[in-house]
């Protein structure tokens, strides 16, 4: 193997993090360690828990003593090409000594500059920088993670600057996941000379989500939930971890939504989907209001009334409907006013977004609480892209959550929304499972 | 959402009043009616009313032969009477037309008792005032989802093959499902502006588990931005023609092939509209309607299948204006339910569902009339059929037509509760007829040609079957175009009245009879053959009796068979018959096939008869003259003679030359004037005369006079005879009863004869012995 970048024998450094305790491997790998162990008077079931978790840990140990010594070249990269965005992590060292400084290859100086100098690339990319990790240990290296996504199809443009930047010149592996890996992977091969290594998109997103739940970094947490979902004054975004969360519901709203049952890292299922996403959300939009971006779409809704669009109970009973328990302001039929032509001709451009997000969202949130009560999982983590700047939606699943089940599912959700793809693609090419 | 009406400013508008209604087809008994029930939705108005309606009837009366000779030569007197029977009336009709309509049933209502009209339906309070300004009845409001609910009972468990699958791809595309005697529990899925989710546990209890607000009112509101067409039906017509790939971003647009990992094939649908994220392409509005329609439909069906799954029920009916009679809907209905639950559960859709709401109002207004004791028959001659108007015609287009556009659902109160026959082996997967006509186009073809055929003849019969009445012609010229525009339907919808059958066929020619008051057009010919054949009898009886017991059992046999050539029924017989009235019985012998037959177990049938004697026999009997007389009752003498109680089931009312209860009670007591072997079975109550419940050639073993299924219980009857084409072959010839079984018929049509492999005359004789029943021969359970 060509010795690219700067590989350096470290295994002095991963051997003092490496103690006897076998801490979970995350706790190997970082120098500091948050997770909140749960104190040892507390209940049986998380005991054993992290007992589990420890067989599975050293099932793995020696997997990873030999992955360090093989650890690979910089950089570090893991993608997600979904059907609408692509969404890439880099992991930026910040611990190169001058000597590799000196090695360091100029493609790859100049790959890094490029990338943490700047906050937008071309017309579309953009980084999101209060995502940004810094001091993260990854594979003994000290460094930050970055997080940056952009339209896929602006993906021939990254090929091509891939291309003008001579990136396969460094013969990194490039770990890449979501449906694009498979559909572009001969567009890389021929357009940018890179081979990808395909990585499944779930076990990248479980993997990516159980990683960065575990990563202490000096930022906000990275799971939260909203308390008084029912109460909008006193609706408060409420930082938590995901301790002792299986069996969880993942639900990833991406263009399509995916539900997974996960049971442990390495036990799930994607129980079911649905195409009604946030790409139905944005498509929606688009032809109703003229808009183009998810952003705009959003800032739309926010200022719309889905009322005067879609028919509540009351507005068929006049009140609630009591025989079945069904408020007056729930929704009887979405969209179900503009089956009249008056209604029609009154309603805004606002208004419609704002319809068209509460009934994909309110729709998600049917769909997930069905598949809770059919799994019998009483936690839900949303994830995904669809959730991005979208406290409106993140809220209302809340809510939902909430009142349908009386107060038994609790709804959670995760600041780097579309990001575990990604990440977990990227743990892929540092610990290849 | 329960609420499925909604009020369209484009339908409310009023048609010409100057329409005029047909008055002999639309809101017929009207003078008789009471007890009204509306359910106004948000375009289809539907009225229910009960009537009674007087109806001819062939009665046959025993002269008192006391005072011999004094009758003639006759053997009973047969009179025309009377006969009062409830109906109940359903129409359905646009909005449009509500204000004509309720003039005329104000021009035509004479009953004044009536003081009350239960309403249900979103439309209903809309036009409460019209309703009661124009009738002078009061409006009194029913719950929508409990009406809704009520008439779903009703239907599942008073119509056959009320519930179908729906494909697409298949030969034929309504699936008819047999009637399952436990209706409960189902969900119900009803598809307005909202989506409900109803499980229904009981008859009276249901609960709403769930719904969805994406429903009707999405695909129409959304639709409507989205295309600009304001119509609901405008927009399916859009869907039925759009490519939804433009639209939708598929697996294949996102992995460039199938997601393997997954098993997700590439055509899937990852996101809807998710190819329309983009402010510079143009979408064409049958796309965009198209990708809607998947949308939603899959989205219903997803959530449908939850809840299936959550309450583990695994029939599940859809309904409401989204589905009702549009093939697109229900077409991807049925795919998302196929894709979401891999196959395990079908979508059903009901032939009625538009009528719900109106039957279950009804009810709700009929509770003092217990109409749920009764049974009741869906009438084909006054119902319109599935599709008989077609959805995809705006109500624009068929007033330009002329013709005011109803559909119309009658049902016949029957006299008896009709139950299964407790013998059936699995009454769940019992299904009557032999073969599917919905299905089987070659025969479908070749049946409908031959009852075409026969028209003549049948008319000329009824004419003839009532000299003194000389506008005889005349009804039997209405009763002609009738039944062939009933033939003319089926021809182009065979699915109309659920699977078409041949006993569908000839149920179908006896109701149109009876409508235009010939019930019993054979009356005359039945009474001159049991004259005839009575005559013989005795010597018949004696020739059998001078054979050894072996000769005898084959005798007695070929006599069952020799008297069921005898039979107007059948053109090939009929012909003959007509040609030459000396055919006789002997005649008869001759033409029956020799053995082997084509179905032939005689050997095993001859073997069960040396050993022990059956305990009670149910024998279901055919036609009247020769084949009740000289071929039947010297079996049933025997089968008395060995210690077997006979329970003889005939028809409840007249049906071609069919020997009904009335008729047999008096022939049963002539014979047993000249038999003592039969008076002796009637006096000591084991030989019995049993009504079916049925006034069909053919024979529904699931719906039995509940009577009959009493004494077939009490007696504990180990063997079940079936005599005659309609009751053996037609219908019942794979029937699986849990008791020994006999089915006897001779086949008496050469199209029949060919397609199961035999010739005209050819011989069915088939014992069968269920398996895991005591077996005499080896005296334990078989199989040994």
């Amino acid at each position: 193997m060509a010795f690219n970048g700067h590989q350096r024998d470290d295994d002095d450094i991963i051997d003092e993090n490496e103690t006897p305790s076998k801490q979970p491997r995350s706790d190997k790998e970082m120098p500091v360690h948050f997770r909140n162990e749960p104190n040892s008077e507390s209940a049986t079931t998380a005991g054993r828990a992290t007992s589990d978790r420890r067989t599975s840990q050293s099932a793995t140990r020696h997997r990873h003593d030999s992955v360090k010594k093989t650890r690979p070249p910089f950089p570090w990269f893991g993608m997600d090409i979904g059907g609408t965005l692509v969404k890439l992590v880099y992991f930026e060292p910040k611990d190169i000594t001058a000597e590799e400084e000196q090695e360091e290859v100029e493609n790859l100086k100049s790959i890094r500059r490029y990338l943490t100098s700047n906050t937008a690339y071309g017309k579309t990319g953009i980084r999101d920088v209060h995502l940004e990790l810094q001091d993260l240990t990854l594979c003994g290296r000290k460094g930050s993670l970055h997080f940056i996504r952009f339209p896929t199809h602006d993906l021939p443009a990254f090929l091509q600057m891939g291309r003008d930047k001579h990136f396969s010149s460094l013969h990194t592996t490039l770990c890449a996941t979501g449906g694009g890996a498979y559909k572009f992977e001969s567009d890389f091969r021929l357009m940018a000379d890179l081979e990808l290594h395909k990585l499944d998109e779930l076990d990248c997103l479980i993997r990516g989500v159980l990683y960065l739940d575990s990563v202490m970094s000096s930022g906000p947490s990275e799971c939260y939930y909203f308390e008084n979902p029912a109460d909008p004054d006193h609706c408060v975004q409420k930082p938590c971890t995901l301790e002792n969360p299986y069996p969880l519901l993942l639900v990833n709203i991406g263009s399509g939504v995916s539900i997974l049952a996960v049971y442990s890292e390495n036990n799930y299922k994607r129980v079911t989907g649905t195409s009604l996403g946030g790409g139905t959300f944005l498509g929606l939009c688009c032809l109703l209001t003229g808009c183009s971006t998810f952003e705009e779409a959003l800032e739309m809704a926010s200022q719309g009334e889905s009322t005067r669009v879609d028919k509540l109970v009351r507005d068929i009973y006049g009140g609630d409907y009591e025989r079945f328990g069904l408020p007056g302001w729930a929704v009887a039929s979405s969209f179900g006013n503009m089956m009249s032509k008056e209604k029609r001709e009154s309603v805004s451009k606002e208004d419609l977004a704002r319809a068209t997000l509460v009934t994909i969202t309110n729709n998600i949130g049917s769909i997930t609480r069905m598949c809770a009560l059919n799994e019998n999982i009483e936690t839900v983590l949303f994830v995904g892209n669809f959730l991005r700047v979208n406290t409106l939606s993140m809220k209302l699943l809340a809510y939902a959550m909430d009142y349908w089940s009386k107060g038994q599912l609790k709804a959670l959700f995760l600041r780097h929304e579309g990001y575990f793809g990604a990440v977990g693609a990227l743990l892929e090419l540092l610990h290849p499972s | 959402m329960a609420e499925c009406g909604r009020v369209d400013s484009n339908t409310s508008h009023t048609m010409d009043k100057s329409i005029t209604l047909p008055p002999d087809e639309i809101f017929r008994n009207l003078e008789n009616a009471k007890r009204f029930a509306i359910d106004i939705g948000g375009s289809l108005t539907k009225l229910a009313y009960y009537s009674t309606v007087q109806h001819k009837v062939a009665k046959v009366r025993s002269f008192d032969h006391t005072a011999k000779e004094a009758a003639g030569d006759k053997l009973y007197e047969i009179s025309m009477q009377e006969e009062v029977t409830a109906r109940l009336h359903f129409i359905k009709f646009e909005n449009a037309y509500i204000e004509t309509c309720l003039d005329f049933i104000k021009d035509h209502l004479v009953n004044t008792e009536t003081k009350v009209i239960k309403a249900t339906g979103g439309g209903a309070h809309k036009f409460k005032e019209l309703i009661e300004r124009k009738l002078g009845l009061k409006v009194d409001k029913e719950d929508e989802m409990t009406c809704l609910i009520k008439g779903c009972n009703f239907v599942l468990r008073n119509i056959p093959h009320e519930a179908f699958v729906y494909a697409k791809h298949a030969d034929s595309e309504f699936r008819f499902q047999t009637t399952n005697p436990d209706i409960f529990p189902y969900l119900l899925v009803n598809i307005g502006s909202g989506v409900s989710i109803v499980k229904v546990e009981s008859e009276d209890k249901f609960e709403r588990i769930g719904g969805s607000s994406i429903g009707g009112g999405t695909f129409w509101g959304l639709g409507a931005l989205l295309t600009k067409t304001k119509r609901f039906d405008e927009l399916l017509q859009l869907a039925s023609k759009g490519q939804h790939a433009s639209v939708d971003m598929l697996v294949k647009d996102i992995y460039g092939g199938s997601y393997g990992y997954l098993g997700l094939t590439g055509d899937l649908i990852a996101s809807s509209f998710g190819k329309s994220a983009t402010a510079d392409k143009e979408f064409s509005k049958e796309d965009m309607a198209k990708s809607l329609l998947h949308m939603i439909s899959n989205d219903i069906g997803q959530l449908a299948c939850l809840y299936a799954k959550l309450h583990n029920l695994s029939r599940v009916y859809f309904g409401g204006f989204f589905i009702r009679g549009h093939p697109v809907t229900m077409h991807t209905i049925t795919y998302s339910i196929n894709f979401f639950t891999k196959g395990e559960v079908q979508a059903l859709f009901l032939r009625h569902e538009g009528y719900l709401g109106a039957i279950g109002a009804f009810l709700k207004g009929a509770e003092e009339d217990n109409p749920n004791q009764y049974s009741w028959g869906e009438n084909y001659a006054g119902s319109s059929g599935l599709m008989s108007v077609s959805p995809d015609m705006n109500p624009m287009q068929r007033a330009r037509s002329g013709t005011f556009p109803f559909d119309m659902l009658e049902m016949d109160r029957l006299e008896r509760q009709l139950v299964n026959l407790p013998l059936l082996q699995d009454p769940s997967s019992y299904i009557p007829d032999t073969v599917d006509l919905t299905e089987d186009a070659p025969a479908r073809e070749y049946w409908l040609y031959c009852f075409e055929e026969a028209l003549d003849g049948v008319v000329k019969r009824a004419v003839a079957s009532q000299p003194d009445m000389p506008e005889a012609a005349l009804r039997a010229e209405k009763f002609r175009q009738k039944y062939r525009h009933k033939l003319q339907t089926l021809r182009q919808q065979p699915f109309a009245y659920g699977s078409l059958t041949v006993r569908s066929l000839l149920d179908t020619r006896e109701h149109c009879l009876n409508e235009f008051n010939f019930p019993d057009p054979y009356s005359k010919i039945k009474q001159r053959e049991n004259d005839i054949a009575l005559k013989y009898y005795q010597k018949a009886v004696k020739s059998l009796d001078e054979l050894s017991w072996e000769e005898k059992q084959f005798a007695l046999v070929r006599g069952v068979l020799a008297g069921n050539v005898f039979d107007w029924g059948a053109k090939a017989v009929s012909d003959v018959l007509e040609s030459d009235p000396e055919f006789g019985f002997e005649e008869a012998k001759r033409q029956l096939e020799e053995r082997p037959w084509l179905i032939d177990s005689y050997d095993q049938w001859l073997e069960r008869l040396k050993g022990p004697p059956h305990k009670c026999a149910l024998f279901f009997v055919d036609n009247s003259g020769v084949d009740i007389i000289l071929g039947v009752m010297p079996f049933v003498r025997e089968l008395l003679s060995r210690g077997t109680e006979v329970v003889l089931a005939s028809n409840s009312g007249p049906a071609l030359n069919d020997v009904t209860n009335g008729e047999l009670q008096i022939l049963t007591e002539r014979i047993a004037a000249m038999d003592p072997v039969i008076e002796a079975g009637l006096r000591e109550d084991r030989l019995l005369l049993v009504q079916s419940g049925s006034s069909s050639p053919c024979l529904d073993l699931s719906r039995l006079d509940k009577v009959l299924a009493m004494v077939v219980r009490e007696r504990q009857t180990d063997l079940v005879i079936i005599e005659g084409m309609g009751r053996a072959i037609h219908t019942n010839y794979y029937a699986m009863l849990s008791c020994e079984s006999l089915k006897m018929a001779v086949i008496k049509n050469s199209w029949l004869a060919d397609r199961l492999g035999g010739k005209l005359f050819s011989v069915v004789f088939k014992y069968e012995v269920p398996v895991g029943k005591p077996n005499k021969d080896c005296g334990a359970f078989s199989p040994c």
